[in-house]
């Protein structure tokens, strides 16, 4: 039996490419979620006392503990409270709060670097409380967060092979259905390992590229 | 709660697997780290290339599918399969060493230029100048962003439950929740607070080396050090 055998490397593809569109489907729908509430626990953790302590006390939780328990105690506890949903649904929920907890953290920081001086000229000019945040502060912070982001998606898309543990078929999954039925995993695993590094590293070096030029303005 | 009890210890039974695999994997972590890291300043560029591979390879893959590599594709590539635990080891290790490396190289290159032509003007040889000057000075600023990247080593253990080693995920997922499905919430929040514990576990050991750390060259943990811990640098 030969190592690598190239015509069943090519009998893969087509499930590599079926695994990845639902890799890529996990990674944007999560990512969405995870930029949105995001930026919900990073204004609440700007808000009174009582709110900012459990805020914070959540995203801590939640970023301490491992992604796939998260995954499956949803799985598994959603069900007993009657929400039965599709196990892709149930892993993008994971994969957006999970990943939720560090882009809170990245605007915070966003928010943070905004001068003093805005905020006072736009309390000044006695603008409503929506109106800083949408018309002063949040364009100025976003922009500025927009690397560090973009980090999160590469993170989050190498991430969701994980979510096999609830029975997704994303590209491992695939890959692993097929090298099972041949008992061939050597070209299975190379090509889906490949196949994350083809698209993940021009996308990372996208995001330094991005990095440095705002490092510089 | 019922059947507390029965979640805890067979819980427990996993645990000697997750710390095993945590510590054996951040003190791999460590080696790797320092390796690559320093092997990325390197002024050969064949020592340099090699090392960028091994960092941009093993970041850019998949951790799950360098799981599954070294289990099902390396045994048929060199004839042996490796003790599943050691090979868990292995992953964690070589994965976080690749983060690991950007740590080191960018504390490294973080000392002020000052710091070397000093040590170069009182004559000290290359190694005098990286031990005693160069390196007591970056691990201070390593060690911030080192706190994360084991947390994350620590979570990453779970993966392990895919390659059929019983630590504490596996010994939920397997055992308890099919024993008492209705009780899942109970088993999954327990699993999760035992988590909670070990990473606290890890922050307050490394904010210890911190201040030591620190104090060695004559300075209190910065601010700026501390706001690093908030997980740039993940990707």
């Amino acid at each position: 039996m030969n190592v690598w055998d190239w015509n069943f490397a090519g009998q893969i593809i087509p499930a590599l490419l079926n695994g990845l569109r639902i890799t890529l489907i996990a990674t944007v729908l999560g990512s969405l979620i995870a930029f949105v509430l995001g930026l919900v626990l990073a204004i609440l953790g700007r808000g009174p006392r009582p709110v900012r302590i459990v805020v914070r006390a959540i995203v801590e939780f939640i970023r301490s503990t491992p992604l796939l328990v998260q995954v499956y105690f949803l799985f598994f506890v959603l069900p007993a409270f009657g929400v039965v949903l599709p196990a892709l649904t149930v892993g993008v929920l994971a994969l957006g709060v999970h990943y939720a907890t560090y882009t809170s953290e990245v605007y915070r920081a966003g928010i943070d670097a905004v001068p003093r001086g805005q905020w006072e000229a736009a309390t000044a000019l006695s603008l409503p409380r929506t109106r800083v945040w949408t018309g002063v502060v949040l364009p100025q912070a976003i922009p500025r967060v927009m690397p560090a982001l973009g980090n999160y998606v590469i993170s989050m898309f190498k991430e969701t092979p994980l979510l096999i543990g609830i029975g997704v078929l994303d590209i491992v999954g695939q890959v692993r259905e097929v090298g099972g039925q041949s008992f061939r995993y050597v070209e299975a695993y190379t090509l889906a390992g490949l196949l994350f590094l083809l698209l993940s590293y021009p996308a990372s070096l996208a995001v330094r590229r991005l990095e440095r030029r705002r490092a510089v303005r | 709660m019922d059947n507390l009890g029965t979640f805890l210890s067979v819980l427990s039974q996993g645990l000697p697997f997750t710390i095993i695999a945590t510590v054996a994997g951040i003190l791999l972590t460590i080696v790797l780290s320092f390796v690559a890291g320093l092997a990325l300043m390197s002024s050969s560029k064949t020592v340099r290339v090699i090392s960028r591979i091994y960092v941009e390879g093993l970041r850019g893959t998949s951790e799950v599918v360098q799981l599954f590599w070294i289990f099902f594709a390396l045994p048929v590539l060199v004839g042996f399969q490796i003790v599943p635990l050691w090979a868990g080891i292995l992953v964690l290790g070589l994965n976080h060493g690749a983060y690991g490396a950007e740590i080191v190289r960018g504390a490294v290159q973080s000392v002020p230029r000052a710091q070397v032509e000093g040590a170069i003007a009182l004559s000290m040889t290359p190694a005098q100048r990286m031990c005693r000057v160069i390196l007591p000075q970056a691990v201070v600023e390593m060690l911030p962003s080192f706190n994360n990247l084991f947390i994350q080593l620590l979570k990453s253990t779970a993966l392990l439950s895919f390659v059929s080693i019983n630590e504490i995920t596996r010994q939920a997922q397997q055992v308890l929740v099919p024993r008492f499905n209705p009780q899942a919430f109970q088993i999954f929040l327990l699993l999760l607070v035992m988590y909670l514990i070990m990473s606290l576990v890890i922050t307050a050991i490394m904010r210890t080396l911190e201040r030591v750390a620190a104090a060695r060259v004559g300075r209190k943990p910065s601010a700026r050090s501390r706001s690093q811990a908030t997980g740039a640098g993940i990707a």
